[in-house]
């Protein structure tokens, strides 16, 4: 095995400036999608008194349970000590740093009162979990830009294994307060389910490293470095087995939920309803998004690199679906407020059978806009800093090949 | 000693404080009790734990169509004054609203009126990251428009779904009530009017219109009126199984 030699990408090529391009667009997109949401207030959004959380959220809210998943990578040849991963260190910290830089752009700017973001980070309610994520995603960046420097800074070297254990606690722990704003909900016949914390952290493995996969194979693709067949071999089964565990999870969710008749009717409109929320649990989420991978990953097919990329692609759609149907669909169905009773008549849509959403073009791009965000994070990072390995080939990576 | 500020809703608030003070003040003297009134605290002293308020809502004599309280709240706290032209109907603030129930196994019908139910445990105030949803001492709970960033976490939270967020920018509003564009705001109890001693305007409105469904007043006070139809007849709590104590209660449902 070969010593590791990082090395800026070139970046000087026209497909770069287009990439840059692009996503800077996306990005500038977003920024004119905020001013235009926030000069005129919300009306000019879907979201409304009963779905008060839309499409941004569900982007901002699928980049940060994503970030502390593509961290993983780097805990895996940090904590675990497994020597093919530590090569990938480096980009998975970046790439953690940028989704949730990237997620919480679009729900800071997703805010009624995004100018008073000093406020949120002045005045604290420590009963709320809120209130803790902002500690956790602060100390989060924090935490992985001293594991990154140590990384980086061969004099600290001898320190980074302490702060990757730093780093792989603290995302757990981030995650945990990721899915607790849905857990600790008690009103809403959706949430109010210890599970969602444990189920966020394992959505977080699954999509974090599909989305790590994408990024290494794209990246070393278009700079034409050499990317071996073990690495991607490796990640793609341990992928498989995170996409296996989420299915679990939402299984033992929704079977709780099953078995208990109180929550028959969010069961009942979620899993065999007549909205979108149905649709895109059934066919984004499970089939595309994770039964599909699965087939791809551990089938013939999961030999071919497009195949892997495809697969990896289906679960990002299927993860973006899923905090769709949890955070959308969450609230479309009705509170429960008087158990037992038929509402006849409310002027406050407590009467609906279920609460609409249409997304509009401003909110959406706001959303998207965040995935942009993160990558341009990631293509700058990349150009400037040494985050890559100029080879990740077999020889290079691989601690049972000859060199 | 007179309420201060009774005269008229209009007074401005500096005035109004003003004057509060000022003869709060002149009614000090060494020896002398400065204040012996079941209902309203004096305006310059804190607010305090020693009262809770609360309503009870009789349903049995809420009348079906009846929109009274919800138009008296409107009026009282400016929601009706023409703002909120861009809003849709789903997006329009609506700090209270008639419900009419069925109960589905026995077909009983009933007619309430639906607002924030100033919890004693409220969970709008343990989500709100930099608390600006708060308990006052005295049970109101309320939203300080100067730190509500506007996550609409609150209302993620509240069972009760009592509280609305300002899709757009709103001009007239009354210096009592301030209301501002991305922020939550909910029910006060009409905090300004209870501060002078006076009902909410909603139970005011239910009397003026004959049907005298709610009850206002002090659920620590033994003697109030509140306190003894309670202790009277049975009441509920919507949503009692999540133990929030709300002060609101309701009979007949």
């Amino acid at each position: 095995m070969n010593k590791i030699n990082y090395q800026e990408i070139e970046g000087s090529s026209s497909g770069f400036i287009a990439l840059l391009g692009i996503l800077g667009i996306f990005v500038l997109a977003g920024l004119g999608a905020t001013y235009y949401m926030e000069h005129n207030g919300h009306y000019v959004t879907g979201m409304n008194n009963q779905i008060v959380w839309g499409l941004p959220h569900v982007f901002a809210v699928f980049l940060i349970v994503a970030a502390s998943g593509a961290l993983n990578v780097a805990s895996i040849g940090t904590v675990f000590g497994k020597t093919l991963y530590k090569p990938l260190g480096r980009l998975s910290s970046l790439l953690a740093i940028a989704l949730l830089a990237g997620g919480l752009a679009v729900l800071l700017l997703d805010l009624g009162r995004p100018d008073r973001l000093i406020v949120a980070m002045t005045y604290y309610n420590f009963k709320s979990i809120f209130a803790w994520n902002i500690i956790l995603y602060s100390g989060f960046f924090g935490i992985t830009i001293v594991y990154v420097w140590m990384m980086m800074e061969k004099r600290m070297n001898k320190y980074y294994r302490p702060a990757g254990m730093a780093a792989f606690i603290w995302r757990l722990i981030l995650t945990t307060g990721t899915g607790s704003i849905f857990g600790f909900l008690v009103a809403r016949s959706a949430y109010d389910a210890a599970i969602m914390a444990p189920m966020f952290i394992i959505m977080s493995f699954s999509f974090g490293l599909a989305i790590f996969l994408l990024v290494l194979m794209l990246g070393y693709n278009w700079t034409n470095r050499p990317l071996g067949d073990a690495i991607i071999y490796r990640l793609k089964n341990l992928l498989g087995v995170f996409v296996a565990a989420v299915m679990y999870f939402v299984l033992v969710f929704h079977l709780t939920n099953l078995y208990e008749t109180e929550h028959h009717g969010v069961e009942r409109f979620i899993l065999a309803g007549n909205t979108i929320h149905t649709t895109l649990f059934w066919v984004v989420q499970i089939i595309i998004g994770s039964i599909v991978p699965l087939i791809i990953l551990y089938s013939k097919l999961g030999r071919s690199r497009m195949w892997v990329g495809m697969a990896s692609l289906f679960i990002i759609i299927g993860g973006i679906a899923q905090m769709y149907v949890i955070i959308i669909g969450g609230q479309a169905y009705p509170l429960n407020i008087f158990p037992g009773m038929e509402v006849l008549s409310s002027s406050f849509g407590d009467a609906a059978a279920y609460h609409a959403y249409s997304p509009s073009l401003a909110e959406t791009v706001l959303g998207v806009s965040g995935i942009a965000i993160a990558l341009l994070i990631v293509v700058l990072g990349v150009r400037v800093l040494k985050f890559m390995p100029d080879s990740l080939a077999d020889k290079d990576v691989d601690p049972h090949q000859k060199a | 000693m007179s309420k201060p500020g009774s005269e008229t809703s209009k007074i401005s608030r500096r005035k109004f404080l003003g004057t509060g003070i000022t003869v709060a003040g002149m009614s000090v003297a060494p020896g002398v009790s400065l204040i012996n009134v079941a209902e309203a605290r004096p305006l310059d002293q804190p607010v305090s734990s020693k009262q809770r308020w609360g309503i009870l809502v009789d349903a049995n004599k809420c009348s079906k169509g009846c929109t009274s309280c919800v138009d008296a709240c409107f009026t009282e706290n400016g929601l009706n004054r023409g703002d909120e032209q861009h809003s849709r109907p789903g997006q329009k603030a609506q700090w209270i609203r008639k419900i009419d129930l069925r109960d589905k196994s026995t077909g009983h019908e009933v007619s309430l009126p639906l607002f924030c139910q100033h919890c004693e445990h409220p969970p709008c105030t343990d989500v709100c990251p930099t608390g600006a949803s708060f308990k006052r001492k005295d049970g109101l709970v309320l939203v300080d428009k100067h730190i509500c960033i506007g996550c609409r976490y609150c209302m993620m939270a509240c069972p009760y779904k009592a509280r609305s967020f300002i899709h757009e920018e709103l001009t007239h509003q009354f210096e009592y009530a301030p209301r501002g564009k991305g922020t939550v705001e909910g029910c006060t109890l009409c905090v300004h009017r209870v501060d002078q001693g006076r009902n909410p305007a909603c139970v005011d409105a239910c009397n003026a219109a004959g049907h005298k469904a709610m009850y206002f007043g002090d659920l620590k006070d033994s003697n109030s009126e509140v306190s003894k139809q309670l202790k009277m007849h049975s009441s509920k709590a919507i949503r009692a199984d999540l133990e929030l104590n709300p002060g609101i209660r309701y009979r007949g449902i």
